[in-house]
Protein backbone atom coordinates (compact mmCIF):
# COMPACT_ATOMS: atom_id res chain seq x y z
CA UNK A 1 0.00 0.00 0.00
CA UNK A 2 1.30 3.18 -1.24
CA UNK A 3 0.50 6.34 0.61
CA UNK A 4 1.35 10.05 0.34
CA UNK A 5 2.62 11.31 3.60
CA UNK A 6 0.71 14.59 4.46
CA UNK A 7 2.97 17.38 4.80
CA UNK A 8 -0.14 19.58 5.70
CA UNK A 9 -0.04 19.47 9.39
CA UNK A 10 4.13 20.59 9.28
CA UNK A 11 3.76 23.18 6.45
CA UNK A 12 0.72 25.08 8.19
CA UNK A 13 2.66 25.00 11.92
CA UNK A 14 6.19 26.22 10.22
CA UNK A 15 4.22 28.65 8.45
CA UNK A 16 2.26 30.01 11.37
CA UNK A 17 4.81 29.79 13.85
CA UNK A 18 7.77 32.01 11.06
CA UNK A 19 9.56 28.61 11.34
CA UNK A 20 10.27 29.10 15.23
CA UNK A 21 12.31 26.39 16.66
CA UNK A 22 10.51 22.82 18.33
CA UNK A 23 10.52 22.00 21.83
CA UNK A 24 12.74 18.98 22.13
CA UNK A 25 11.99 16.10 24.37
CA UNK A 26 8.92 15.47 22.39
CA UNK A 27 8.87 12.19 19.82
CA UNK A 28 9.57 13.26 16.27
CA UNK A 29 5.88 12.47 15.29
CA UNK A 30 4.68 15.28 17.76
CA UNK A 31 6.08 19.07 16.92
CA UNK A 32 5.26 21.15 19.69
CA UNK A 33 6.32 25.06 18.73
CA UNK A 34 6.03 28.17 20.71
CA UNK A 35 5.37 31.35 18.85
CA UNK A 36 2.94 34.40 19.37
CA UNK A 37 -0.65 34.66 18.61
CA UNK A 38 -1.79 38.41 18.53
CA UNK A 39 1.04 39.55 20.11
CA UNK A 40 1.32 37.13 23.46
CA UNK A 41 2.77 33.76 23.99
CA UNK A 42 1.18 30.84 22.57
CA UNK A 43 1.60 27.05 22.01
CA UNK A 44 1.17 25.21 18.88
CA UNK A 45 0.75 21.77 18.42
CA UNK A 46 0.68 19.05 15.48
CA UNK A 47 1.41 15.18 14.75
CA UNK A 48 2.90 14.68 11.85
CA UNK A 49 4.08 11.56 10.00
CA UNK A 50 7.44 10.07 10.89
CA UNK A 51 8.51 6.99 9.29
CA UNK A 52 11.18 6.07 11.68
CA UNK A 53 8.53 5.82 14.32
CA UNK A 54 9.41 2.58 16.61
CA UNK A 55 6.12 1.81 16.83
CA UNK A 56 5.16 0.67 12.86
CA UNK A 57 1.66 1.26 12.79
CA UNK A 58 2.10 5.31 13.92
CA UNK A 59 4.16 6.38 10.86
CA UNK A 60 1.73 8.06 8.93
CA UNK A 61 0.41 10.74 11.05
CA UNK A 62 -1.61 8.35 13.11
CA UNK A 63 -2.21 9.33 16.85
CA UNK A 64 -0.65 6.28 18.98
CA UNK A 65 0.36 5.66 22.31
CA UNK A 66 3.73 8.08 22.21
CA UNK A 67 1.73 10.95 20.27
CA UNK A 68 -0.94 10.76 22.97
CA UNK A 69 1.30 10.38 26.19
CA UNK A 70 3.05 13.74 24.74
CA UNK A 71 0.71 15.50 23.99
CA UNK A 72 -0.50 15.68 27.43
CA UNK A 73 2.80 16.08 28.53
CA UNK A 74 3.07 19.49 26.04
CA UNK A 75 -0.57 20.51 27.85
CA UNK A 76 0.43 19.88 31.41
CA UNK A 77 3.48 21.69 30.38
CA UNK A 78 1.59 24.83 29.10
CA UNK A 79 -1.11 24.77 32.49
CA UNK A 80 1.64 24.65 34.96
CA UNK A 81 4.04 27.33 33.13
CA UNK A 82 0.63 30.05 33.66
CA UNK A 83 -0.07 29.06 37.00
CA UNK A 84 0.19 32.30 38.42
CA UNK A 85 -0.45 34.31 35.17
CA UNK A 86 -3.76 36.49 34.53
CA UNK A 87 -3.48 35.84 31.30
CA UNK A 88 -2.71 32.03 30.06
CA UNK A 89 -1.50 31.16 26.74
CA UNK A 90 -3.67 30.28 24.07
CA UNK A 91 -3.21 26.38 22.50
CA UNK A 92 -3.62 25.85 18.66
CA UNK A 93 -3.96 21.91 17.12
CA UNK A 94 -3.00 22.37 13.76
CA UNK A 95 -5.08 18.78 12.73
CA UNK A 96 -4.20 16.74 10.04
CA UNK A 97 -4.33 13.86 11.35
CA UNK A 98 -5.37 10.10 9.21
CA UNK A 99 -6.85 7.89 12.34
CA UNK A 100 -5.84 6.65 15.54
CA UNK A 101 -2.68 4.27 15.00
CA UNK A 102 -4.33 0.19 14.44
CA UNK A 103 -2.35 -2.06 15.93
CA UNK A 104 -1.98 -5.18 18.45
CA UNK A 105 0.82 -3.41 20.07
CA UNK A 106 -1.37 -0.54 20.38
CA UNK A 107 -4.24 -2.22 21.91
CA UNK A 108 -1.89 -4.38 23.95
CA UNK A 109 -0.34 -1.16 25.92
CA UNK A 110 -3.41 0.12 26.27
CA UNK A 111 -3.89 3.32 23.51
CA UNK A 112 -7.15 4.24 24.86
CA UNK A 113 -4.96 5.14 28.11
CA UNK A 114 -3.10 7.36 25.83
CA UNK A 115 -5.66 9.37 23.89
CA UNK A 116 -7.35 9.85 27.68
CA UNK A 117 -3.89 11.94 28.05
CA UNK A 118 -4.38 13.55 25.72
CA UNK A 119 -7.74 14.78 25.81
CA UNK A 120 -7.27 15.40 29.84
CA UNK A 121 -4.40 17.72 28.98
CA UNK A 122 -6.33 19.51 26.14
CA UNK A 123 -9.94 19.59 28.55
CA UNK A 124 -7.88 20.54 31.71
CA UNK A 125 -6.15 23.74 29.41
CA UNK A 126 -9.42 24.93 28.38
CA UNK A 127 -11.10 24.81 32.24
CA UNK A 128 -7.75 26.62 33.37
CA UNK A 129 -8.42 29.26 31.28
CA UNK A 130 -6.34 28.86 28.06
CA UNK A 131 -7.94 29.47 25.20
CA UNK A 132 -8.00 26.41 23.31
CA UNK A 133 -8.17 26.78 19.28
CA UNK A 134 -8.30 23.23 16.54
CA UNK A 135 -7.43 24.33 13.06
CA UNK A 136 -8.38 21.76 10.56
CA UNK A 137 -5.66 21.83 7.55
CA UNK A 138 -6.25 17.89 6.86
CA UNK A 139 -8.19 15.12 7.86
CA UNK A 140 -9.57 14.76 11.38
CA UNK A 141 -10.70 11.17 12.22
CA UNK A 142 -12.05 9.65 14.67
CA UNK A 143 -9.89 9.10 17.77
CA UNK A 144 -7.20 11.22 16.46
CA UNK A 145 -9.18 13.74 16.63
CA UNK A 146 -10.79 13.27 19.68
CA UNK A 147 -6.80 12.74 21.67
CA UNK A 148 -6.15 16.43 19.46
CA UNK A 149 -8.59 19.34 18.78
CA UNK A 150 -12.11 17.98 19.41
CA UNK A 151 -11.41 19.55 22.95
CA UNK A 152 -11.17 22.92 21.78
CA UNK A 153 -12.98 26.00 22.37
CA UNK A 154 -13.79 27.08 18.71
CA UNK A 155 -12.71 24.35 15.84
CA UNK A 156 -11.76 26.46 12.51
CA UNK A 157 -11.32 24.76 9.12
CA UNK A 158 -9.80 25.36 6.01
CA UNK A 159 -12.40 24.80 3.09
CA UNK A 160 -10.80 21.83 0.80
CA UNK A 161 -11.93 18.50 -0.49
CA UNK A 162 -9.06 16.95 1.96
CA UNK A 163 -10.55 18.57 4.85
CA UNK A 164 -12.44 15.85 6.63
CA UNK A 165 -14.03 14.89 9.84
CA UNK A 166 -15.26 11.82 10.35
CA UNK A 167 -15.95 8.30 12.85
CA UNK A 168 -14.74 5.97 10.61
CA UNK A 169 -13.28 5.17 7.16
CA UNK A 170 -15.87 4.10 4.73
CA UNK A 171 -14.54 0.49 4.56
CA UNK A 172 -15.00 -0.05 8.11
CA UNK A 173 -18.19 1.89 8.52
CA UNK A 174 -19.41 -0.41 5.92
CA UNK A 175 -18.26 -3.36 7.89
CA UNK A 176 -19.17 -2.66 11.22
CA UNK A 177 -23.09 -1.51 9.97
CA UNK A 178 -23.36 -4.70 7.81
CA UNK A 179 -23.64 -2.11 4.62
CA UNK A 180 -22.11 -1.99 1.14
CA UNK A 181 -19.92 0.94 0.71
CA UNK A 182 -22.45 2.22 -2.02
CA UNK A 183 -24.95 1.54 0.73
CA UNK A 184 -22.96 3.98 3.00
CA UNK A 185 -22.64 6.66 0.55
CA UNK A 186 -26.30 6.55 -0.41
CA UNK A 187 -27.39 7.30 3.24
CA UNK A 188 -24.80 9.77 3.63
CA UNK A 189 -25.98 11.84 0.65
CA UNK A 190 -29.37 12.38 2.84
CA UNK A 191 -27.87 11.85 6.55
CA UNK A 192 -25.62 14.94 7.78
CA UNK A 193 -24.21 13.54 10.64
CA UNK A 194 -23.15 10.17 8.17
CA UNK A 195 -21.76 12.53 5.47
CA UNK A 196 -17.95 12.84 5.00
CA UNK A 197 -17.62 16.19 3.02
CA UNK A 198 -16.93 19.65 4.95
CA UNK A 199 -20.58 21.56 4.05
CA UNK A 200 -22.55 18.45 6.08
CA UNK A 201 -20.23 18.77 8.56
CA UNK A 202 -20.82 22.50 9.08
CA UNK A 203 -24.18 22.07 9.05
CA UNK A 204 -23.70 20.47 12.36
CA UNK A 205 -22.61 23.78 13.95
CA UNK A 206 -19.70 22.27 15.01
CA UNK A 207 -17.01 24.52 13.44
CA UNK A 208 -17.15 28.10 14.55
CA UNK A 209 -15.77 29.14 11.09
CA UNK A 210 -14.69 27.78 7.77
CA UNK A 211 -12.07 29.69 5.64
CA UNK A 212 -10.83 29.31 1.91
CA UNK A 213 -7.27 28.90 0.99
CA UNK A 214 -5.08 29.46 -1.88
CA UNK A 215 -2.92 26.92 -1.57
CA UNK A 216 -3.53 24.61 1.40
CA UNK A 217 -0.58 22.45 0.84
CA UNK A 218 1.78 25.29 1.13
CA UNK A 219 0.05 28.10 2.50
CA UNK A 220 1.64 31.53 0.71
CA UNK A 221 1.53 35.12 2.13
CA UNK A 222 -2.29 35.83 1.99
CA UNK A 223 -3.43 32.57 3.17
CA UNK A 224 -1.27 32.90 6.20
CA UNK A 225 -2.59 36.57 6.74
CA UNK A 226 -5.97 35.01 6.90
CA UNK A 227 -6.14 32.46 8.77
CA UNK A 228 -3.89 34.17 11.31
CA UNK A 229 -6.94 36.90 11.72
CA UNK A 230 -9.04 34.53 11.98
CA UNK A 231 -7.39 32.59 15.13
CA UNK A 232 -6.94 35.71 16.71
CA UNK A 233 -10.51 36.29 16.17
CA UNK A 234 -11.03 33.08 17.95
CA UNK A 235 -8.55 33.77 20.72
CA UNK A 236 -10.55 37.09 21.30
CA UNK A 237 -13.51 35.27 21.44
CA UNK A 238 -12.83 32.47 24.25
CA UNK A 239 -11.31 35.19 26.14
CA UNK A 240 -14.83 36.98 26.01
CA UNK A 241 -16.76 34.13 26.05
CA UNK A 242 -15.33 31.86 28.80
CA UNK A 243 -14.22 27.99 28.73
CA UNK A 244 -17.00 25.38 27.82
CA UNK A 245 -17.98 24.06 24.99
CA UNK A 246 -21.87 25.63 24.44
CA UNK A 247 -20.82 27.30 21.52
CA UNK A 248 -21.33 23.91 19.96
CA UNK A 249 -25.13 23.62 20.53
CA UNK A 250 -27.02 25.98 18.43
CA UNK A 251 -27.44 24.28 14.68
CA UNK A 252 -30.94 23.27 13.81
CA UNK A 253 -29.20 19.64 13.33
CA UNK A 254 -28.42 19.87 17.01
CA UNK A 255 -31.95 20.46 18.05
CA UNK A 256 -32.26 16.65 19.71
CA UNK A 257 -28.77 17.82 21.64
CA UNK A 258 -30.35 20.70 22.85
CA UNK A 259 -33.28 19.30 24.25
CA UNK A 260 -31.84 16.47 26.02
CA UNK A 261 -30.00 19.08 27.55
CA UNK A 262 -33.38 21.26 28.67
CA UNK A 263 -35.35 18.20 29.73
CA UNK A 264 -32.46 17.17 31.96
CA UNK A 265 -32.45 20.59 33.20
CA UNK A 266 -36.23 20.83 34.01
CA UNK A 267 -36.49 16.85 35.43
CA UNK A 268 -32.84 16.97 37.47
CA UNK B 1 -21.59 -22.88 54.44
CA UNK B 2 -21.71 -19.23 53.94
CA UNK B 3 -19.92 -19.15 51.25
CA UNK B 4 -22.11 -21.36 49.31
CA UNK B 5 -24.77 -19.34 50.79
CA UNK B 6 -23.65 -16.53 49.00
CA UNK B 7 -23.35 -18.08 45.96
CA UNK B 8 -27.01 -19.67 45.95
CA UNK B 9 -28.17 -15.48 46.37
CA UNK B 10 -25.56 -14.10 44.28
CA UNK B 11 -27.37 -12.30 41.00
CA UNK B 12 -25.26 -11.39 38.09
CA UNK B 13 -24.77 -8.28 36.73
CA UNK B 14 -24.06 -9.04 33.29
CA UNK B 15 -27.25 -10.28 32.53
CA UNK B 16 -28.80 -7.59 33.54
CA UNK B 17 -30.24 -4.86 31.04
CA UNK B 18 -29.55 -0.92 31.71
CA UNK B 19 -32.37 -0.51 33.84
CA UNK B 20 -32.12 -3.15 35.97
CA UNK B 21 -28.12 -2.50 36.54
CA UNK B 22 -29.11 1.10 37.97
CA UNK B 23 -31.47 0.20 40.40
CA UNK B 24 -29.14 -2.79 41.64
CA UNK B 25 -26.78 -0.23 42.36
CA UNK B 26 -28.36 2.85 43.84
CA UNK B 27 -29.64 3.42 47.23
CA UNK B 28 -33.38 0.78 47.49
CA UNK B 29 -36.02 3.07 46.20
CA UNK B 30 -33.97 6.14 45.79
CA UNK B 31 -33.63 5.65 41.93
CA UNK B 32 -35.48 8.25 39.38
CA UNK B 33 -35.07 8.15 36.17
CA UNK B 34 -34.47 11.17 33.91
CA UNK B 35 -35.95 11.27 30.44
CA UNK B 36 -37.36 8.17 30.57
CA UNK B 37 -38.88 5.92 27.55
CA UNK B 38 -41.79 8.28 28.24
CA UNK B 39 -40.78 11.00 27.18
CA UNK B 40 -39.92 9.40 24.18
CA UNK B 41 -36.82 11.46 22.83
CA UNK B 42 -35.54 9.41 20.12
CA UNK B 43 -33.20 9.16 17.92
CA UNK B 44 -33.66 11.95 14.50
CA UNK B 45 -31.84 10.31 12.86
CA UNK B 46 -32.14 6.28 12.60
CA UNK B 47 -35.46 6.13 11.44
CA UNK B 48 -34.67 7.44 7.55
CA UNK B 49 -31.84 4.38 7.68
CA UNK B 50 -34.95 1.73 8.27
CA UNK B 51 -33.91 1.35 11.72
CA UNK B 52 -36.19 0.96 14.04
CA UNK B 53 -35.68 3.70 17.38
CA UNK B 54 -35.77 3.38 21.13
CA UNK B 55 -37.70 5.68 23.21
CA UNK B 56 -34.97 5.93 25.53
CA UNK B 57 -32.37 6.22 22.27
CA UNK B 58 -30.24 2.71 24.64
CA UNK B 59 -29.37 4.95 27.72
CA UNK B 60 -30.94 5.04 31.07
CA UNK B 61 -29.92 8.14 33.20
CA UNK B 62 -31.22 8.20 36.90
CA UNK B 63 -31.00 10.25 39.97
CA UNK B 64 -30.56 8.99 43.08
CA UNK B 65 -28.37 8.12 46.40
CA UNK B 66 -25.25 5.90 47.15
CA UNK B 67 -24.81 5.10 50.72
CA UNK B 68 -26.79 8.35 51.12
CA UNK B 69 -24.59 10.29 48.62
CA UNK B 70 -26.14 12.38 45.99
CA UNK B 71 -25.65 10.50 42.77
CA UNK B 72 -26.39 10.29 38.71
CA UNK B 73 -25.68 7.25 36.87
CA UNK B 74 -25.90 6.69 33.16
CA UNK B 75 -26.25 3.08 32.28
CA UNK B 76 -25.95 2.24 28.30
CA UNK B 77 -27.79 -0.75 27.17
CA UNK B 78 -25.62 -2.36 25.08
CA UNK B 79 -28.81 -4.51 23.47
CA UNK B 80 -29.80 -1.40 21.64
CA UNK B 81 -27.43 -1.12 18.41
CA UNK B 82 -24.41 -2.29 20.14
CA UNK B 83 -24.55 0.56 22.75
CA UNK B 84 -23.55 2.69 20.04
CA UNK B 85 -23.70 6.57 21.17
CA UNK B 86 -25.96 8.87 18.78
CA UNK B 87 -26.49 12.18 19.34
CA UNK B 88 -29.34 11.96 21.95
CA UNK B 89 -28.13 8.97 24.24
CA UNK B 90 -24.36 10.53 24.18
CA UNK B 91 -26.02 14.06 24.85
CA UNK B 92 -28.46 12.59 27.99
CA UNK B 93 -24.75 11.31 29.40
CA UNK B 94 -22.58 14.08 28.76
CA UNK B 95 -25.64 16.50 29.69
CA UNK B 96 -26.63 14.61 32.90
CA UNK B 97 -22.30 15.28 34.22
CA UNK B 98 -23.01 18.86 33.25
CA UNK B 99 -25.74 18.99 35.61
CA UNK B 100 -23.52 17.19 38.10
CA UNK B 101 -20.56 19.71 37.64
CA UNK B 102 -22.92 22.52 38.51
CA UNK B 103 -24.46 20.74 41.57
CA UNK B 104 -20.71 20.88 43.34
CA UNK B 105 -20.54 24.32 41.88
CA UNK B 106 -23.75 24.97 43.85
CA UNK B 107 -22.59 23.01 46.83
CA UNK B 108 -24.26 20.32 46.20
CA UNK B 109 -21.79 17.16 46.02
CA UNK B 110 -23.07 14.91 43.26
CA UNK B 111 -20.97 12.11 41.94
CA UNK B 112 -21.74 9.91 38.95
CA UNK B 113 -21.44 6.14 37.87
CA UNK B 114 -21.51 5.52 34.12
CA UNK B 115 -21.93 1.98 32.95
CA UNK B 116 -20.64 1.26 29.99
CA UNK B 117 -21.52 -1.03 27.13
CA UNK B 118 -20.68 0.08 23.94
CA UNK B 119 -18.76 -0.28 20.61
CA UNK B 120 -18.46 3.82 20.85
CA UNK B 121 -19.53 6.08 18.05
CA UNK B 122 -23.47 4.93 16.61
CA UNK B 123 -22.20 5.03 12.47
CA UNK B 124 -25.38 5.64 11.31
CA UNK B 125 -24.92 9.36 13.56
CA UNK B 126 -21.55 9.13 12.80
CA UNK B 127 -20.64 12.65 13.44
CA UNK B 128 -23.17 13.55 15.99
CA UNK B 129 -21.98 10.73 18.01
CA UNK B 130 -18.47 11.57 17.82
CA UNK B 131 -19.24 15.22 19.05
CA UNK B 132 -21.60 14.14 21.97
CA UNK B 133 -18.32 11.56 22.74
CA UNK B 134 -15.77 14.89 23.09
CA UNK B 135 -18.53 16.40 25.49
CA UNK B 136 -19.24 13.40 27.33
CA UNK B 137 -15.13 13.38 27.96
CA UNK B 138 -15.35 17.18 28.94
CA UNK B 139 -17.95 16.96 31.41
CA UNK B 140 -16.26 14.07 33.00
CA UNK B 141 -13.09 16.28 33.14
CA UNK B 142 -14.69 18.84 34.43
CA UNK B 143 -16.89 17.04 37.50
CA UNK B 144 -14.02 14.84 38.56
CA UNK B 145 -12.52 18.06 39.68
CA UNK B 146 -15.18 18.07 42.37
CA UNK B 147 -16.32 14.51 43.14
CA UNK B 148 -15.40 10.56 41.66
CA UNK B 149 -16.85 9.81 38.28
CA UNK B 150 -16.32 6.09 38.27
CA UNK B 151 -16.88 3.90 35.29
CA UNK B 152 -18.20 0.57 35.22
CA UNK B 153 -17.29 -1.92 32.48
CA UNK B 154 -19.24 -5.33 33.09
CA UNK B 155 -19.70 -6.93 29.71
CA UNK B 156 -20.81 -8.29 27.75
CA UNK B 157 -20.26 -6.08 24.63
CA UNK B 158 -17.17 -4.09 26.51
CA UNK B 159 -16.36 -0.66 25.93
CA UNK B 160 -14.49 0.38 22.40
CA UNK B 161 -13.60 3.45 20.35
CA UNK B 162 -13.70 7.08 22.10
CA UNK B 163 -16.30 6.00 25.28
CA UNK B 164 -13.22 3.90 26.43
CA UNK B 165 -10.88 7.14 25.94
CA UNK B 166 -14.01 8.40 28.20
CA UNK B 167 -13.34 5.43 30.47
CA UNK B 168 -10.13 6.01 30.81
CA UNK B 169 -10.99 9.53 31.65
CA UNK B 170 -12.97 8.27 34.99
CA UNK B 171 -11.75 8.89 38.18
CA UNK B 172 -12.34 5.27 38.81
CA UNK B 173 -12.86 2.15 36.48
CA UNK B 174 -14.37 -1.20 37.37
CA UNK B 175 -14.37 -4.31 35.49
CA UNK B 176 -15.38 -7.66 35.66
CA UNK B 177 -13.91 -11.07 33.66
CA UNK B 178 -16.19 -10.47 30.64
CA UNK B 179 -15.45 -7.15 30.28
CA UNK B 180 -13.24 -5.52 27.36
CA UNK B 181 -11.73 -2.84 27.10
CA UNK B 182 -9.65 -1.32 24.01
CA UNK B 183 -9.90 1.44 21.68
CA UNK B 184 -10.48 -0.02 18.75
CA UNK B 185 -12.57 -2.90 17.91
CA UNK B 186 -11.13 -6.24 16.83
CA UNK B 187 -13.14 -6.23 13.45
CA UNK B 188 -12.13 -2.14 12.55
CA UNK B 189 -8.48 -3.17 13.22
CA UNK B 190 -8.70 -6.52 10.96
CA UNK B 191 -9.85 -4.32 8.31
CA UNK B 192 -7.42 -1.95 8.73
CA UNK B 193 -4.36 -3.40 9.77
CA UNK B 194 -4.62 -7.18 8.08
CA UNK B 195 -5.25 -10.16 9.70
CA UNK B 196 -1.93 -10.98 10.85
CA UNK B 197 -1.71 -7.43 12.98
CA UNK B 198 -5.02 -8.68 14.81
CA UNK B 199 -7.75 -12.02 13.98
CA UNK B 200 -11.35 -10.52 14.95
CA UNK B 201 -12.40 -14.13 15.43
CA UNK B 202 -9.90 -15.40 17.76
CA UNK B 203 -11.61 -14.55 21.25
CA UNK B 204 -9.07 -15.78 23.41
CA UNK B 205 -6.26 -13.87 21.62
CA UNK B 206 -8.51 -10.67 22.25
CA UNK B 207 -9.07 -11.39 26.02
CA UNK B 208 -6.18 -12.00 26.40
CA UNK B 209 -4.71 -8.28 25.20
CA UNK B 210 -7.70 -6.53 26.23
CA UNK B 211 -10.06 -8.40 29.05
CA UNK B 212 -10.43 -7.05 32.43
CA UNK B 213 -7.90 -9.69 34.21
CA UNK B 214 -5.56 -8.50 32.14
CA UNK B 215 -6.12 -4.57 31.98
CA UNK B 216 -6.48 -5.03 35.93
CA UNK B 217 -2.96 -7.00 36.01
CA UNK B 218 -1.69 -4.28 33.85
CA UNK B 219 -2.50 -1.65 36.43
CA UNK B 220 -5.06 0.38 33.83
CA UNK B 221 -8.17 -0.03 35.61
CA UNK B 222 -8.67 0.60 39.63
CA UNK B 223 -10.56 -2.89 40.28
CA UNK B 224 -11.34 -6.39 39.39
CA UNK B 225 -14.86 -7.54 40.04
CA UNK B 226 -17.12 -10.62 40.46
CA UNK B 227 -20.28 -10.72 38.33
CA UNK B 228 -22.21 -10.16 41.40
CA UNK B 229 -24.53 -6.85 41.41
CA UNK B 230 -24.02 -6.60 45.44
CA UNK B 231 -20.15 -7.43 44.81
CA UNK B 232 -20.36 -4.12 42.74
CA UNK B 233 -22.25 -2.50 44.56
CA UNK B 234 -19.78 -2.35 47.71
CA UNK B 235 -16.95 -1.54 45.82
CA UNK B 236 -18.72 1.67 44.36
CA UNK B 237 -19.77 2.54 48.26
CA UNK B 238 -16.14 1.56 49.24
CA UNK B 239 -14.41 3.78 46.41
CA UNK B 240 -16.87 6.58 47.62
CA UNK B 241 -15.90 6.06 51.19
CA UNK B 242 -12.18 6.15 50.60
CA UNK B 243 -11.93 8.06 47.10
CA UNK B 244 -7.88 8.10 47.76
CA UNK B 245 -5.92 10.99 46.44
CA UNK B 246 -4.11 9.18 43.20
CA UNK B 247 -3.51 11.35 40.60
CA UNK B 248 -5.73 10.34 37.42
CA UNK B 249 -4.38 7.75 34.96
CA UNK B 250 -4.91 10.22 32.71
CA UNK B 251 -2.18 12.40 33.89
CA UNK B 252 0.52 10.22 34.64
CA UNK B 253 2.02 10.89 31.69
CA UNK B 254 5.88 10.71 32.87
CA UNK B 255 5.23 6.98 34.08
CA UNK B 256 3.98 5.87 30.86
CA UNK B 257 5.94 7.87 28.18
CA UNK B 258 8.73 6.01 30.87
CA UNK B 259 8.01 2.65 30.67
CA UNK B 260 7.01 3.29 26.50
CA UNK B 261 10.81 4.14 26.48
CA UNK B 262 12.11 0.98 27.75
CA UNK B 263 9.49 -1.22 26.12
CA UNK B 264 10.83 -3.15 23.00
CA UNK B 265 8.48 -2.15 20.05
CA UNK B 266 9.91 -4.29 17.55
CA UNK B 267 8.47 -8.00 18.02
CA UNK B 268 4.82 -7.75 17.81
CA UNK B 269 3.26 -7.30 21.56
CA UNK B 270 1.95 -10.28 23.66
CA UNK B 271 0.40 -10.45 26.82
CA UNK B 272 2.97 -11.46 29.33
CA UNK B 273 5.29 -8.84 27.57
CA UNK B 274 3.10 -6.08 28.54
CA UNK B 275 2.00 -7.38 31.78
CA UNK B 276 5.69 -7.72 32.87
CA UNK B 277 6.58 -3.68 31.64
CA UNK B 278 3.19 -2.77 33.37
CA UNK B 279 4.00 -4.85 36.95
CA UNK B 280 7.97 -3.47 36.45
CA UNK B 281 7.52 -0.23 38.36
CA UNK B 282 4.15 -1.16 40.70
CA UNK B 283 6.31 -3.49 43.14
Amino acid sequence: MSTVLSQRGLNWLHALTADAAGQSGYPASLKVVDAPLAGRPARYLAVVPDADNRFPRARHGEVGLLEGWSLGQALDEVIAADRDAPVKRAVVAVVDVPSQAYGRREEALGIHQALAGAVDGYARARLAGHPVIALLVGKAMSGAFLAHGYQANRIVALRDPGVMVHAMGKESAARVTLRTVDELEAFAAKVPPMAYDLDSYASLGLLWETLSVERIEQPGAEDLARVRACLEQAEADIRAAGTDLRGRLGAANRAASRRVRELLRAQW
Amino acid sequence: MSDLNALLHSRSFVELGARQRASALLDQGSLRELLDPFARVKSPWLEAQGIVAQADDGVVVAKGSLGGRPAVLAAIEGGFQGGSLGEVGGAKIAGALELAAEDNRNGIPTCAVLLLETGGVRLQEANLGLAAIAEVQAAIVELRQYQPVIGVVAGPVGCFGGMSIAAALCSHLLVTREARLGLNGPQVIEQEAGIEEYDSRDRPFIWSLTGGEQRFACGLVDAYVADDAQAIRERLLGILERPGDALPRSRQYPRFLDLLGRYDAAPQADAAAVRALYQGDQA
